[in-house]
Protein backbone atom coordinates (compact mmCIF):
# COMPACT_ATOMS: atom_id res chain seq x y z
CA UNK A 1 0.00 0.00 0.00
CA UNK A 2 2.86 2.68 0.86
CA UNK A 3 4.48 1.44 -2.08
CA UNK A 4 2.00 2.62 -4.64
CA UNK A 5 1.25 5.83 -2.39
CA UNK A 6 4.76 7.01 -2.12
CA UNK A 7 5.61 6.90 -5.83
CA UNK A 8 2.43 8.85 -6.41
CA UNK A 9 2.12 7.28 -9.87
CA UNK A 10 -1.25 9.70 -11.41
CA UNK A 11 -2.74 5.95 -12.18
CA UNK A 12 -2.62 4.01 -9.57
CA UNK A 13 -3.21 6.88 -7.18
CA UNK A 14 -6.52 7.42 -4.71
CA UNK A 15 -9.07 10.22 -4.38
CA UNK A 16 -6.89 12.03 -1.96
CA UNK A 17 -3.96 11.97 -3.90
CA UNK A 18 -6.04 13.04 -6.61
CA UNK A 19 -7.68 16.12 -4.40
CA UNK A 20 -4.37 17.43 -3.04
CA UNK A 21 -2.53 18.00 -6.76
CA UNK A 22 -5.40 19.73 -7.65
CA UNK A 23 -5.08 21.75 -4.51
CA UNK A 24 -1.13 22.47 -5.37
CA UNK A 25 -1.67 22.99 -9.29
CA UNK A 26 -4.49 25.10 -9.57
CA UNK A 27 -2.66 28.18 -7.75
CA UNK A 28 0.54 27.52 -9.31
CA UNK A 29 -1.01 27.22 -12.63
CA UNK A 30 -3.23 30.60 -12.18
CA UNK A 31 0.05 32.21 -10.74
CA UNK A 32 2.20 31.00 -13.75
CA UNK A 33 -0.35 31.36 -16.10
CA UNK A 34 -1.73 34.89 -15.69
CA UNK A 35 1.17 36.67 -14.38
CA UNK A 36 3.64 35.13 -16.29
CA UNK A 37 3.20 33.14 -19.33
CA UNK A 38 -0.32 35.52 -20.16
CA UNK A 39 1.89 38.92 -20.27
CA UNK A 40 4.32 38.11 -21.87
CA UNK A 41 2.77 36.93 -24.71
CA UNK A 42 0.81 40.17 -24.95
CA UNK A 43 3.61 42.18 -24.70
CA UNK A 44 5.17 39.90 -27.93
CA UNK A 45 1.65 40.38 -29.76
CA UNK A 46 2.16 44.67 -28.63
CA UNK A 47 5.27 45.11 -30.45
CA UNK A 48 3.85 44.00 -33.50
CA UNK A 49 1.21 46.62 -33.72
CA UNK A 50 0.68 50.11 -34.44
CA UNK A 51 -0.04 52.81 -32.13
CA UNK A 52 -3.86 51.97 -32.09
CA UNK A 53 -4.59 56.07 -32.05
CA UNK A 54 -3.63 55.93 -35.48
CA UNK A 55 -6.36 53.51 -36.03
CA UNK A 56 -5.53 49.58 -36.26
CA UNK A 57 -3.24 48.90 -38.77
CA UNK A 58 -2.64 45.29 -38.31
CA UNK A 59 0.31 43.35 -37.56
CA UNK A 60 3.41 45.36 -38.37
CA UNK A 61 7.52 45.03 -38.03
CA UNK A 62 7.77 49.24 -37.98
CA UNK A 63 8.56 48.92 -33.79
CA UNK A 64 11.47 46.91 -34.60
CA UNK A 65 12.34 48.92 -37.87
CA UNK A 66 12.38 52.09 -36.06
CA UNK A 67 14.74 50.76 -33.27
CA UNK A 68 17.19 49.89 -36.26
CA UNK A 69 16.49 52.76 -37.84
CA UNK A 70 16.95 55.58 -35.23
CA UNK A 71 20.77 55.51 -33.79
CA UNK A 72 20.03 56.59 -30.65
CA UNK A 73 18.17 53.13 -29.86
CA UNK A 74 20.10 50.91 -31.05
CA UNK A 75 23.58 52.59 -29.69
CA UNK A 76 22.00 52.35 -26.17
CA UNK A 77 21.16 48.52 -26.83
CA UNK A 78 24.74 47.94 -27.40
CA UNK A 79 26.13 50.10 -24.96
CA UNK A 80 23.93 49.04 -22.53
CA UNK A 81 24.88 45.39 -23.66
CA UNK A 82 28.85 46.24 -23.51
CA UNK A 83 28.76 47.62 -20.45
CA UNK A 84 27.05 44.73 -18.70
CA UNK A 85 29.47 42.51 -19.82
CA UNK A 86 31.96 45.00 -18.39
CA UNK A 87 30.44 45.30 -14.61
CA UNK A 88 30.02 41.18 -14.70
CA UNK A 89 33.93 41.25 -15.35
CA UNK A 90 34.71 43.60 -12.68
CA UNK A 91 32.37 42.25 -10.45
CA UNK A 92 34.30 39.28 -10.58
CA UNK A 93 37.42 40.26 -10.56
CA UNK A 94 36.41 42.37 -7.08
CA UNK A 95 34.89 39.56 -5.47
CA UNK A 96 37.04 36.36 -6.80
CA UNK A 97 39.64 37.43 -3.57
CA UNK A 98 37.88 38.73 -1.20
CA UNK A 99 35.34 35.46 -1.13
CA UNK A 100 38.73 33.34 -1.34
CA UNK A 101 40.04 35.09 1.96
CA UNK A 102 36.85 34.50 3.72
CA UNK A 103 36.64 30.85 2.76
CA UNK A 104 40.07 29.58 2.77
CA UNK A 105 42.77 32.35 4.29
CA UNK A 106 41.04 34.18 7.24
CA UNK A 107 41.23 32.06 10.48
CA UNK A 108 37.56 29.57 10.63
CA UNK A 109 35.50 31.46 13.49
CA UNK A 110 36.58 35.22 11.86
CA UNK A 111 35.38 33.91 8.73
CA UNK A 112 31.59 33.22 9.77
CA UNK A 113 31.79 37.19 10.98
CA UNK A 114 33.50 38.25 8.25
CA UNK A 115 30.66 36.43 5.52
CA UNK A 116 27.73 38.42 7.45
CA UNK A 117 29.16 41.38 7.23
CA UNK A 118 29.53 40.81 3.54
CA UNK A 119 26.41 40.04 3.23
CA UNK A 120 24.70 42.58 5.70
CA UNK A 121 24.94 46.05 3.33
CA UNK A 122 22.75 43.72 0.44
CA UNK A 123 19.82 43.69 2.80
CA UNK A 124 19.77 47.41 2.55
CA UNK A 125 17.70 48.83 -0.43
CA UNK A 126 19.22 49.68 -3.59
CA UNK A 127 18.37 52.88 -3.26
CA UNK A 128 19.19 53.59 -0.34
CA UNK A 129 23.17 51.99 -1.02
CA UNK A 130 23.03 54.72 -4.58
CA UNK A 131 22.13 57.84 -2.03
CA UNK A 132 24.51 57.03 -0.16
CA UNK A 133 27.07 56.89 -2.83
CA UNK A 134 25.50 60.32 -4.46
CA UNK A 135 25.86 62.36 -0.97
CA UNK A 136 29.58 61.00 -0.90
CA UNK A 137 30.71 61.62 -4.73
CA UNK A 138 28.57 65.13 -5.48
CA UNK A 139 29.93 68.44 -5.76
CA UNK A 140 29.00 69.60 -3.03
CA UNK A 141 29.72 65.76 -1.50
CA UNK A 142 31.64 64.21 2.06
CA UNK A 143 34.37 63.23 -0.51
CA UNK A 144 35.09 67.37 -1.94
CA UNK A 145 34.83 68.49 1.28
CA UNK A 146 37.39 66.13 2.90
CA UNK A 147 39.65 66.99 -0.33
CA UNK A 148 39.29 70.35 -0.23
CA UNK A 149 40.28 70.41 3.76
CA UNK A 150 43.22 68.37 2.96
CA UNK A 151 44.25 71.00 0.10
CA UNK A 152 43.89 68.24 -2.16
CA UNK A 153 42.12 69.97 -4.50
CA UNK A 154 41.48 73.69 -4.43
CA UNK A 155 37.74 73.63 -6.24
CA UNK A 156 35.42 70.96 -5.47
CA UNK A 157 34.95 67.85 -8.32
CA UNK A 158 31.84 66.58 -9.66
CA UNK A 159 32.66 63.22 -9.39
CA UNK A 160 29.24 61.97 -10.08
CA UNK A 161 27.19 61.92 -13.57
CA UNK A 162 29.99 60.16 -15.52
CA UNK A 163 30.47 56.82 -16.81
CA UNK A 164 33.40 55.44 -14.66
CA UNK A 165 31.09 56.23 -11.31
CA UNK A 166 28.20 54.47 -12.56
CA UNK A 167 30.25 51.24 -13.69
CA UNK A 168 31.52 51.86 -10.13
CA UNK A 169 27.67 51.80 -8.95
CA UNK A 170 27.13 49.18 -10.62
CA UNK A 171 29.48 46.69 -9.65
CA UNK A 172 28.77 47.71 -6.04
CA UNK A 173 25.07 46.97 -6.70
CA UNK A 174 25.95 43.42 -7.94
CA UNK A 175 29.01 42.34 -5.78
CA UNK A 176 26.61 40.17 -3.64
CA UNK A 177 25.68 38.12 -6.35
CA UNK A 178 28.94 37.29 -6.86
CA UNK A 179 30.48 37.03 -3.53
CA UNK A 180 27.51 34.09 -2.27
CA UNK A 181 28.11 31.74 -5.08
CA UNK A 182 31.80 32.04 -5.07
CA UNK A 183 31.79 31.53 -1.62
CA UNK A 184 29.77 28.75 -2.08
CA UNK A 185 31.91 26.61 -4.49
CA UNK A 186 35.10 27.48 -2.41
CA UNK A 187 33.80 26.20 0.32
CA UNK A 188 33.26 23.09 -1.21
CA UNK A 189 36.98 23.01 -2.68
CA UNK A 190 39.26 20.70 -0.37
CA UNK A 191 42.25 22.75 0.97
CA UNK A 192 44.72 19.66 0.44
CA UNK A 193 44.40 20.24 -2.65
CA UNK A 194 46.20 23.82 -2.64
CA UNK A 195 48.70 21.92 -0.58
CA UNK A 196 49.21 19.38 -2.59
CA UNK A 197 50.04 22.08 -5.19
CA UNK A 198 52.48 24.46 -3.06
CA UNK A 199 54.06 21.50 -1.87
CA UNK A 200 55.16 20.34 -5.58
CA UNK A 201 56.36 23.91 -6.38
CA UNK A 202 53.12 25.99 -7.74
CA UNK A 203 52.79 29.40 -7.33
CA UNK A 204 49.59 31.35 -5.88
CA UNK A 205 49.40 32.39 -9.58
CA UNK A 206 49.60 28.84 -11.29
CA UNK A 207 47.53 27.59 -8.14
CA UNK A 208 44.41 30.19 -8.79
CA UNK A 209 44.62 29.21 -12.53
CA UNK A 210 44.85 25.37 -12.58
CA UNK A 211 42.96 24.45 -8.77
CA UNK A 212 41.05 27.83 -8.17
CA UNK A 213 39.02 29.11 -10.74
CA UNK A 214 38.34 25.95 -13.10
CA UNK A 215 36.84 24.25 -9.14
CA UNK A 216 34.91 27.32 -9.16
CA UNK A 217 33.71 27.69 -12.08
CA UNK A 218 29.98 26.86 -11.37
CA UNK A 219 29.70 29.30 -9.26
CA UNK A 220 31.68 31.54 -11.70
CA UNK A 221 28.60 31.01 -13.80
CA UNK A 222 25.80 31.33 -12.10
CA UNK A 223 27.19 34.24 -10.21
CA UNK A 224 27.91 35.96 -13.83
CA UNK A 225 24.27 34.99 -15.13
CA UNK A 226 22.59 36.70 -12.21
CA UNK A 227 24.59 40.12 -12.07
CA UNK A 228 24.74 40.22 -15.87
CA UNK A 229 21.23 39.99 -16.37
CA UNK A 230 20.57 42.53 -12.93
CA UNK A 231 23.03 44.95 -14.63
CA UNK A 232 20.92 44.80 -17.85
CA UNK A 233 17.73 45.70 -16.38
CA UNK A 234 18.76 48.02 -13.77
CA UNK A 235 17.00 51.53 -13.89
CA UNK A 236 18.31 53.25 -10.28
CA UNK A 237 21.49 53.47 -10.68
CA UNK A 238 22.40 54.36 -14.30
CA UNK A 239 19.55 56.81 -13.41
CA UNK A 240 20.81 58.32 -10.91
CA UNK A 241 24.85 58.18 -10.98
CA UNK A 242 25.07 58.53 -14.90
CA UNK A 243 25.07 61.52 -16.70
CA UNK A 244 23.76 63.02 -19.65
CA UNK A 245 25.19 60.70 -22.16
CA UNK A 246 24.78 57.62 -19.84
CA UNK A 247 21.68 56.06 -21.10
CA UNK A 248 20.59 53.23 -20.26
CA UNK A 249 17.81 50.92 -22.19
CA UNK A 250 15.53 50.55 -19.54
CA UNK A 251 15.44 54.10 -19.41
CA UNK A 252 14.88 54.13 -23.22
CA UNK A 253 11.56 51.83 -22.58
CA UNK A 254 10.51 54.01 -19.01
CA UNK A 255 10.59 56.80 -21.85
CA UNK A 256 8.53 54.94 -24.43
CA UNK A 257 5.98 53.79 -21.59
CA UNK A 258 5.86 57.09 -19.93
CA UNK A 259 6.98 59.73 -21.66
CA UNK A 260 6.07 59.26 -24.89
CA UNK A 261 3.53 57.09 -23.94
CA UNK A 262 4.12 54.44 -27.66
CA UNK A 263 3.71 51.40 -25.77
CA UNK A 264 3.56 49.85 -28.60
CA UNK A 265 7.38 51.03 -29.29
CA UNK A 266 8.30 50.48 -25.27
CA UNK A 267 6.72 46.86 -25.87
CA UNK A 268 9.70 46.25 -28.78
CA UNK A 269 11.93 47.27 -26.80
CA UNK A 270 11.06 45.54 -23.69
CA UNK A 271 11.19 41.96 -25.67
CA UNK A 272 14.25 42.92 -27.69
CA UNK A 273 15.99 43.59 -23.90
CA UNK A 274 14.37 40.41 -22.83
CA UNK A 275 15.53 38.04 -26.23
CA UNK A 276 19.36 39.69 -25.04
CA UNK A 277 19.15 38.59 -21.60
CA UNK A 278 17.75 35.18 -22.47
CA UNK A 279 20.27 34.73 -25.34
CA UNK A 280 23.47 35.46 -22.78
CA UNK A 281 21.93 33.57 -20.08
CA UNK A 282 21.86 30.63 -22.79
CA UNK A 283 24.75 31.05 -24.17
CA UNK A 284 26.50 31.12 -20.64
CA UNK A 285 24.82 28.02 -19.43
CA UNK A 286 25.58 26.22 -22.80
CA UNK A 287 29.24 27.35 -23.19
CA UNK A 288 29.86 25.36 -19.43
CA UNK A 289 27.33 22.73 -19.68
CA UNK A 290 25.37 23.70 -16.80
CA UNK A 291 21.24 24.02 -16.52
CA UNK A 292 19.52 26.34 -15.10
CA UNK A 293 17.58 24.25 -12.46
CA UNK A 294 20.69 24.04 -11.07
CA UNK A 295 22.62 27.27 -11.42
CA UNK A 296 19.56 28.93 -9.39
CA UNK A 297 20.22 26.78 -6.01
CA UNK B 1 48.60 30.98 0.66
CA UNK B 2 45.72 29.52 2.67
CA UNK B 3 45.49 29.37 6.25
CA UNK B 4 47.20 25.85 6.66
CA UNK B 5 50.21 27.19 4.61
CA UNK B 6 53.05 29.50 5.47
CA UNK B 7 52.85 32.80 3.89
CA UNK B 8 55.35 35.76 3.36
CA UNK B 9 54.65 38.52 5.10
CA UNK B 10 54.11 40.96 1.85
CA UNK B 11 51.36 38.67 0.74
CA UNK B 12 49.89 38.60 4.44
CA UNK B 13 50.17 42.57 4.37
CA UNK B 14 48.73 43.16 0.52
CA UNK B 15 46.17 41.03 1.20
CA UNK B 16 45.04 42.13 3.90
CA UNK B 17 44.63 45.57 2.80
CA UNK B 18 42.81 44.59 -0.11
CA UNK B 19 40.29 43.22 1.73
CA UNK B 20 40.25 46.00 4.48
CA UNK B 21 39.71 48.40 1.27
CA UNK B 22 37.03 46.45 -0.17
CA UNK B 23 35.25 46.53 3.16
CA UNK B 24 35.68 50.53 3.65
CA UNK B 25 34.18 50.63 -0.11
CA UNK B 26 31.19 48.26 1.07
CA UNK B 27 30.36 50.23 3.99
CA UNK B 28 31.29 53.97 2.91
CA UNK B 29 28.09 54.77 1.74
CA UNK B 30 25.55 53.64 4.52
CA UNK B 31 28.00 54.92 7.02
CA UNK B 32 27.30 58.38 5.54
CA UNK B 33 24.13 58.16 4.93
CA UNK B 34 23.50 57.43 8.88
CA UNK B 35 25.78 60.24 9.97
CA UNK B 36 24.47 62.84 8.30
CA UNK B 37 21.16 61.93 9.14
CA UNK B 38 22.09 63.80 12.40
CA UNK B 39 23.47 66.83 11.19
CA UNK B 40 22.21 69.92 12.40
CA UNK B 41 22.31 71.13 8.40
CA UNK B 42 19.61 72.21 5.94
CA UNK B 43 21.49 69.51 3.27
CA UNK B 44 22.84 66.29 3.39
CA UNK B 45 26.52 67.20 3.30
CA UNK B 46 29.20 68.21 5.36
CA UNK B 47 30.71 70.93 7.21
CA UNK B 48 29.72 68.95 10.33
CA UNK B 49 27.33 72.02 12.04
CA UNK B 50 26.40 69.34 15.50
CA UNK B 51 24.37 66.73 16.15
CA UNK B 52 20.69 66.80 16.32
CA UNK B 53 17.56 64.70 16.05
CA UNK B 54 15.61 67.24 14.27
CA UNK B 55 15.44 65.18 11.00
CA UNK B 56 13.02 62.33 12.80
CA UNK B 57 11.43 64.62 15.28
CA UNK B 58 11.07 68.17 14.71
CA UNK B 59 7.80 69.92 12.91
CA UNK B 60 8.74 73.46 12.38
CA UNK B 61 8.08 75.06 8.85
CA UNK B 62 11.91 74.74 7.59
CA UNK B 63 12.46 71.00 8.76
CA UNK B 64 10.11 68.23 8.89
CA UNK B 65 11.22 65.36 10.57
CA UNK B 66 10.24 61.84 9.55
CA UNK B 67 8.21 61.28 11.85
CA UNK B 68 5.59 64.39 10.75
CA UNK B 69 6.30 63.93 7.22
CA UNK B 70 2.72 63.18 5.85
CA UNK B 71 3.96 62.28 2.19
CA UNK B 72 6.61 59.84 3.52
CA UNK B 73 4.76 58.16 6.56
CA UNK B 74 1.92 57.38 4.14
CA UNK B 75 4.00 55.49 1.38
CA UNK B 76 6.01 53.83 4.54
CA UNK B 77 2.24 52.57 5.01
CA UNK B 78 1.44 52.05 1.27
CA UNK B 79 5.11 50.07 1.48
CA UNK B 80 3.94 47.99 4.84
CA UNK B 81 0.41 46.92 3.56
CA UNK B 82 1.72 45.82 -0.21
CA UNK B 83 4.91 44.18 1.51
CA UNK B 84 2.23 42.38 3.76
CA UNK B 85 -0.27 41.27 1.19
CA UNK B 86 2.60 40.08 -0.85
CA UNK B 87 4.16 38.23 1.32
CA UNK B 88 1.49 36.06 2.35
CA UNK B 89 -0.09 35.58 -0.75
CA UNK B 90 4.06 34.20 -1.97
CA UNK B 91 4.04 31.63 0.78
CA UNK B 92 1.13 30.29 0.52
CA UNK B 93 1.47 29.88 -3.54
CA UNK B 94 4.99 29.31 -2.99
CA UNK B 95 4.59 26.24 -0.10
CA UNK B 96 2.14 25.16 -2.36
CA UNK B 97 4.51 24.97 -5.46
CA UNK B 98 7.09 23.18 -3.21
CA UNK B 99 5.03 20.63 -2.62
CA UNK B 100 3.91 19.87 -6.24
CA UNK B 101 7.39 20.06 -7.68
CA UNK B 102 8.87 17.86 -5.05
CA UNK B 103 6.02 15.36 -3.94
CA UNK B 104 3.34 15.36 -6.77
CA UNK B 105 3.77 13.61 -10.50
CA UNK B 106 1.84 14.45 -12.88
CA UNK B 107 2.42 14.67 -17.18
CA UNK B 108 4.21 18.21 -18.19
CA UNK B 109 5.77 18.53 -14.72
CA UNK B 110 9.48 19.35 -16.35
CA UNK B 111 7.92 22.54 -18.60
CA UNK B 112 5.99 23.76 -15.67
CA UNK B 113 9.33 24.10 -13.21
CA UNK B 114 11.04 25.46 -16.20
CA UNK B 115 8.21 28.54 -16.19
CA UNK B 116 8.43 28.45 -12.52
CA UNK B 117 12.30 29.75 -12.68
CA UNK B 118 11.31 31.79 -15.41
CA UNK B 119 11.18 35.14 -13.50
CA UNK B 120 14.44 34.56 -11.83
CA UNK B 121 16.06 35.15 -15.26
CA UNK B 122 12.99 38.31 -16.94
CA UNK B 123 14.54 41.82 -15.42
CA UNK B 124 11.84 43.62 -13.91
CA UNK B 125 11.40 46.01 -15.87
CA UNK B 126 10.52 43.61 -17.91
CA UNK B 127 7.82 41.73 -15.81
CA UNK B 128 6.69 45.22 -15.05
CA UNK B 129 5.69 46.55 -18.35
CA UNK B 130 4.29 43.34 -19.41
CA UNK B 131 1.99 42.95 -16.07
CA UNK B 132 1.07 46.66 -17.13
CA UNK B 133 -0.04 46.00 -20.87
CA UNK B 134 -1.39 42.62 -19.79
CA UNK B 135 -3.56 44.19 -16.97
CA UNK B 136 -4.51 47.39 -19.99
CA UNK B 137 -6.00 44.71 -22.27
CA UNK B 138 -7.97 42.78 -20.05
CA UNK B 139 -9.20 45.89 -18.33
CA UNK B 140 -10.09 47.17 -22.00
CA UNK B 141 -12.06 44.01 -22.57
CA UNK B 142 -13.84 43.86 -20.27
CA UNK B 143 -14.78 47.52 -20.61
CA UNK B 144 -15.93 46.70 -23.88
CA UNK B 145 -17.13 43.76 -24.06
CA UNK B 146 -18.90 42.66 -20.56
CA UNK B 147 -19.13 46.57 -20.26
CA UNK B 148 -17.75 46.64 -16.05
CA UNK B 149 -15.12 49.32 -15.08
CA UNK B 150 -12.62 47.14 -13.13
CA UNK B 151 -10.52 49.25 -10.66
CA UNK B 152 -8.11 46.59 -10.06
CA UNK B 153 -6.49 46.32 -13.29
CA UNK B 154 -5.48 50.25 -13.52
CA UNK B 155 -1.82 50.99 -12.29
CA UNK B 156 -2.23 51.42 -8.30
CA UNK B 157 -2.53 49.25 -5.42
CA UNK B 158 -3.47 45.67 -6.87
CA UNK B 159 -1.38 45.96 -9.96
CA UNK B 160 1.77 46.70 -8.11
CA UNK B 161 0.77 43.63 -5.22
CA UNK B 162 0.18 41.12 -8.21
CA UNK B 163 3.59 42.50 -9.92
CA UNK B 164 5.60 41.51 -7.13
CA UNK B 165 3.81 38.37 -5.97
CA UNK B 166 4.78 37.45 -9.47
CA UNK B 167 8.37 36.54 -9.10
CA UNK B 168 8.77 36.97 -5.08
CA UNK B 169 6.71 33.73 -5.34
CA UNK B 170 9.60 31.95 -6.88
CA UNK B 171 11.95 32.62 -4.11
CA UNK B 172 9.85 31.36 -1.84
CA UNK B 173 9.52 28.13 -3.83
CA UNK B 174 12.75 27.17 -4.35
CA UNK B 175 13.53 28.37 -0.08
CA UNK B 176 10.99 25.92 0.78
CA UNK B 177 11.69 23.11 -2.01
CA UNK B 178 15.32 23.53 -0.45
CA UNK B 179 13.68 22.70 3.09
CA UNK B 180 11.07 19.34 1.74
CA UNK B 181 14.31 17.82 -0.09
CA UNK B 182 15.95 17.25 3.50
CA UNK B 183 12.34 15.75 4.29
CA UNK B 184 12.29 12.02 5.68
CA UNK B 185 9.55 10.84 3.69
CA UNK B 186 9.25 7.40 5.50
CA UNK B 187 7.69 9.89 8.14
CA UNK B 188 4.86 10.18 5.55
CA UNK B 189 4.78 6.61 4.78
CA UNK B 190 4.49 5.33 8.58
CA UNK B 191 1.23 8.01 9.05
CA UNK B 192 -0.12 6.56 6.09
CA UNK B 193 0.15 2.89 7.22
CA UNK B 194 -1.90 4.12 11.11
CA UNK B 195 -4.43 5.46 8.64
CA UNK B 196 -4.38 9.37 8.31
CA UNK B 197 -5.29 10.82 5.28
CA UNK B 198 -2.72 13.20 2.85
CA UNK B 199 -4.05 16.66 3.84
CA UNK B 200 -3.33 14.94 7.83
CA UNK B 201 -0.21 13.70 7.07
CA UNK B 202 0.82 17.59 5.41
CA UNK B 203 -1.31 19.40 7.98
CA UNK B 204 0.31 17.44 11.15
CA UNK B 205 3.98 16.04 9.58
CA UNK B 206 4.85 18.29 6.93
CA UNK B 207 3.78 21.93 7.49
CA UNK B 208 5.49 21.70 11.07
CA UNK B 209 8.91 20.18 9.39
CA UNK B 210 8.58 23.36 6.70
CA UNK B 211 7.69 26.11 9.39
CA UNK B 212 11.16 27.57 10.04
CA UNK B 213 12.00 27.69 6.59
CA UNK B 214 8.40 29.14 5.85
CA UNK B 215 8.60 31.60 8.00
CA UNK B 216 12.59 32.57 6.95
CA UNK B 217 10.97 32.24 3.36
CA UNK B 218 8.32 34.95 4.59
CA UNK B 219 10.02 37.50 5.51
CA UNK B 220 12.28 37.77 3.17
CA UNK B 221 9.64 37.95 0.63
CA UNK B 222 8.52 40.83 2.74
CA UNK B 223 11.95 42.72 2.44
CA UNK B 224 12.13 41.71 -1.10
CA UNK B 225 8.48 43.26 -1.74
CA UNK B 226 9.02 46.43 0.20
CA UNK B 227 12.43 46.88 -1.34
CA UNK B 228 11.37 46.58 -4.98
CA UNK B 229 11.59 49.23 -7.47
CA UNK B 230 12.01 47.79 -10.98
CA UNK B 231 8.86 45.98 -11.16
CA UNK B 232 6.67 48.22 -8.78
CA UNK B 233 8.00 51.67 -11.23
CA UNK B 234 5.66 51.12 -13.98
CA UNK B 235 2.50 49.64 -11.82
CA UNK B 236 1.99 52.47 -9.55
CA UNK B 237 -0.71 54.20 -8.87
CA UNK B 238 -1.10 57.19 -7.45
CA UNK B 239 -0.19 56.01 -3.79
CA UNK B 240 3.77 55.58 -4.23
CA UNK B 241 5.46 53.32 -2.27
CA UNK B 242 8.58 54.13 -0.46
CA UNK B 243 11.02 53.14 -2.99
CA UNK B 244 9.49 55.06 -5.46
CA UNK B 245 9.03 57.61 -3.36
CA UNK B 246 12.34 58.28 -2.09
CA UNK B 247 13.85 57.86 -5.59
CA UNK B 248 11.77 60.79 -6.58
CA UNK B 249 12.65 63.35 -4.19
CA UNK B 250 16.44 61.53 -4.37
CA UNK B 251 16.25 62.51 -7.76
CA UNK B 252 14.94 65.83 -7.84
CA UNK B 253 17.22 66.63 -4.68
CA UNK B 254 15.78 66.56 -0.57
CA UNK B 255 17.04 67.56 3.04
CA UNK B 256 18.23 65.18 5.31
CA UNK B 257 14.89 63.14 5.84
CA UNK B 258 16.25 60.83 3.05
CA UNK B 259 19.45 60.11 5.55
CA UNK B 260 16.77 59.65 8.40
CA UNK B 261 14.92 57.01 6.77
CA UNK B 262 17.72 55.46 5.32
CA UNK B 263 18.95 55.28 8.70
CA UNK B 264 15.68 53.36 9.99
CA UNK B 265 15.83 51.39 6.69
CA UNK B 266 19.38 49.92 7.67
CA UNK B 267 18.39 49.84 11.37
CA UNK B 268 15.28 47.71 10.45
CA UNK B 269 16.42 45.69 7.74
CA UNK B 270 19.87 44.58 9.73
CA UNK B 271 17.52 42.97 12.07
CA UNK B 272 15.19 41.38 9.81
CA UNK B 273 18.18 39.76 8.60
CA UNK B 274 20.28 39.27 11.86
CA UNK B 275 17.17 37.34 13.00
CA UNK B 276 16.87 35.55 9.50
CA UNK B 277 20.44 34.26 9.64
CA UNK B 278 20.49 33.19 13.49
CA UNK B 279 17.06 31.32 12.49
CA UNK B 280 18.70 29.53 9.56
CA UNK B 281 21.53 29.24 11.57
CA UNK B 282 20.05 26.98 13.96
CA UNK B 283 17.75 25.21 11.68
CA UNK B 284 21.21 23.97 9.90
CA UNK B 285 21.93 22.77 13.40
CA UNK B 286 18.90 20.87 14.39
CA UNK B 287 18.64 18.85 11.33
Amino acid sequence: MSAAVMSSAPTRSGPGLRLTLALFLTPVVLWLGLLIVLPHIDLLIMSFRMDPSFGDQGWSLENYHQFFAEPIYWLTFVRTAGYSVLVTLLTFLVSLPVAFYVTKVVARNTSRFLLTMLLLPFWVSELVRVYGWMILLRESGVLNHWLMALGITGAPVEMLYNDATMIMGLVYTSMLFMVVPLVSVLESLDDSLIEAACDLGAGPWTIMRTIVVPHCMPGIVSGGIVVFMLTLGNYLTPNLMGGKNSLWFTEQIYNQFIASFNWNQGAAFGFLLLALSSCIIWLGLRLTGQKLSRVVQ
Amino acid sequence: MIRSLPRSRGYTMGYGLYVTLYFVFLFAPLAVTCVLAFNDSQFPSLPWKGFTLDWFLADLPARTGIFHDRGNLSSIFTSAQTAILVSVLATLVGTCAAFLFEQEEFPLKGALYFLMLAPLVVPGVILGISILIAATTAGTFMEDVLGIDVGILRPGFWLVVLGQFSFITTFVTLVVSARLKKFDRTLEEAALNLGATRLEVIRYITLPFLRTAIIGAGAVAFLMSFENFNTTLFLVGSEPTLPINLYLQVRDGSTPVINAISFLLIVGTSLVACVNLYAGRRTEVSS
